[in-house]
């Protein structure tokens, strides 16, 4: 039997610290759809994912209730549209179709309306780079990512040009909705074919069939851990964190070796990732605070979320069969409560933001930005990060929303998960000079490992 | 199938009664129990199993919170693969 402290600790981490699964999303190939022809592609596509993912829904209700957690999100990740759709060239048409078979079933978003472009676009990718505002801005729970750059490949300025481009678009497309298709589209270095979360899940081409993926989320089971000990050194708090972070991941652990069995698909990974939501007691950011900092932003925040990060891998990665995704800390602006009240004090702003994504998983993340914003800047920014990135060998991203008609000092109410965000100052600086050239940044010499 | 079953909340008279009461009458076996009274709460958890009950163990917290009525507790139900993962290496 177990001890009292270890069944009521448990119970405390879930009811009362916010400790759940973010979200199971079923990873399936769609590779098998492919047509020349639009309407079967269209009903290949339908078809194979209402088949499929016919069971997710219930089994993670299910599940919920035997192990009395809370799944918030049930997802499906595809195979990148921008292949699925090249024979075919209907982009938008597809994304319609994953719209509906998401519905259908009940799921939360359908990410994969992607393309992975980082050294190069085929014609049909380019022209499906163009869907991209069209498609998200007629669809509601389609999910789009693009990958720009990568360590070994380098950084498509041509692709990284038309994304802020089309970012503006979207925007624009959106205005009556905070221009809130921006939240669901999401610009990567390095992008990895197993990511759980959204807006960036997409099903790679080294993936399987199909598998279950999971995202924990337990930043105020953290937080509450480390405030608990005040006296502790800073090689204890690190110690504490893997701790906690073993404890949060198992229970991703279990869920997706529960849920891929009832769904009769395989295990998948588990991504380690704290995930916030603008709840009080779920935020990145508080962490950081109770590690030590008046407000994130401050000095010491980029080394107090470097600890951090360590620490839940390094107690993540055993308590997981394999772990894979994005695996770190996120800090999204938006859906984190201390990153909201730092950025509407003015504590926190996106040149900070961005040292920050040197040392976390991810980048500049649901930050809203002035809706005059050029898209040379948008397009600047990312390739800021994607820089970060593909020097460092790790995953970056941006996901900015221009806010139409909005400028800093306002602020934006997305709703729900994805919380408020005060508009963000962005550096005037004209670099359309830059972003203009095109062409493709050479990889860093540190690729030629092999 | 086990689970763990945990009551917590104040102490009133009764609470232990109408929990065990309600799973006898389902068929579930208690194995194991264990209660005490920390900070004023009332803390009481079961080891059980339902292995012969018809009732499932999605279905048996909503059962156990009918039975506790407006006794003030709350009630969770959690089959124990939850604990054997969080809490054992």
């Amino acid at each position: 039997m177990f001890t009292q402290n270890e069944i009521l600790e448990t119970i405390d981490m879930l009811d009362n610290r916010n400790l759940d699964v973010r979200t199971v999303t079923l990873s399936l190939s769609l590779a098998d759809c492919i047509d020349s022809n639009a309407a079967k592609c269209q009903k290949k596509v339908y078809d194979k994912i209402t088949r499929v993912a016919a069971r997710l829904v219930p089994v993670c209700d299910e599940l919920a209730a035997r192990y009395g957690i809370k799944i918030v999100n049930k997802r499906i990740a595809v195979t990148p549209i921008s292949v699925i759709g090249s024979a075919s060239g209907d982009f938008v048409g597809l994304a319609k179709t994953l719209d509906r078979a998401g519905k259908n079933l009940g799921v939360d978003f359908i990410g994969g309306y992607s393309a992975l472009v980082q050294k190069s676009a085929t014609d049909k990718e380019a022209e499906f780079l163009k869907s991209i505002p069209e498609a998200l801005s007629s669809t509601d729970i389609v999910c789009g990512s693009v990958n720009v750059a990568s360590s070994r490949a380098g950084m498509n300025l041509d692709a990284i040009k038309t994304v802020g481009e089309g970012i503006k678009e979207l925007a624009y497309l959106t205005r009556d909705n905070n221009s809130f298709g921006c939240g669901k589209l999401v610009v990567f270095c390095n992008a990895v074919d197993d990511n759980p979360f959204m807006a960036g899940a997409f099903t790679g081409f080294a993936e399987g069939e199909s598998s279950v993926n999971v995202g924990v989320s337990g930043p105020g089971v953290v937080e509450y851990e480390i405030n608990k000990h005040p006296d502790y050194d800073i090689t204890k708090v690190c110690e504490l964190i893997k701790r906690t972070a073993f404890k949060i991941t198992r229970l991703g652990q279990l869920v997706g070796t529960e849920a891929a069995k009832a769904l009769g698909l395989a295990p998948g990974i588990v991504d380690l990732s704290l995930a916030p939501t603008p709840a009080v007691g779920d935020s990145v950011a508080r962490i950081l605070e109770s590690i030590g900092l008046s407000r994130v932003g401050s000095c010491g925040t980029t080394a107090a979320l470097a600890l951090l990060n360590d620490a839940v891998k390094k107690g993540g990665v055993m308590a997981s069969a394999r772990v894979g995704g994005l695996s770190g800390a996120f800090i999204p602006v938006s859906e984190d409560a201390g990153m909201i009240e730092a950025a509407r004090s003015g504590d926190i702003n996106i040149e900070k933001l961005e040292a920050m994504t040197a040392v976390c998983s991810v980048g500049l993340d649901m930050i809203a930005i002035p809706g005059d914003t050029p898209a040379s800047v948008i397009s600047a920014l990312i390739a800021d990060e994607c820089a970060i990135g593909m020097i460092n060998n790790k995953t970056t991203a941006v996901r900015v929303i221009p806010v139409y008609g909005k400028t800093v000092g306002d602020e934006v109410d997305f709703g729900g998960l994805f919380g408020t965000a005060p508009v963000m100052r962005v550096s005037l600086g004209d670099p359309s000079k830059f972003i203009d050239r095109g062409g493709i940044v050479p990889p860093p010499i540190h690729s030629f490992k092999n | 199938m086990k689970a763990v079953v945990s009551v917590i909340g104040k102490d009133r008279t009764g609470i232990i009664a109408a929990v065990s009461a309600r799973l006898s009458a389902l068929d579930i076996n208690i194995e194991d129990i264990s209660q005490t009274i920390m900070q004023e709460y009332f803390v009481m958890i079961m080891l059980v199993d339902a292995a012969k009950s018809k009732v499932s163990l999605e279905a048996l917290e909503g059962e156990l919170r009918a039975a506790v009525g407006e006794l003030g507790v709350t009630v969770h139900v959690q089959h124990e693969d939850l604990f054997n993962a969080m809490q054992r290496v």
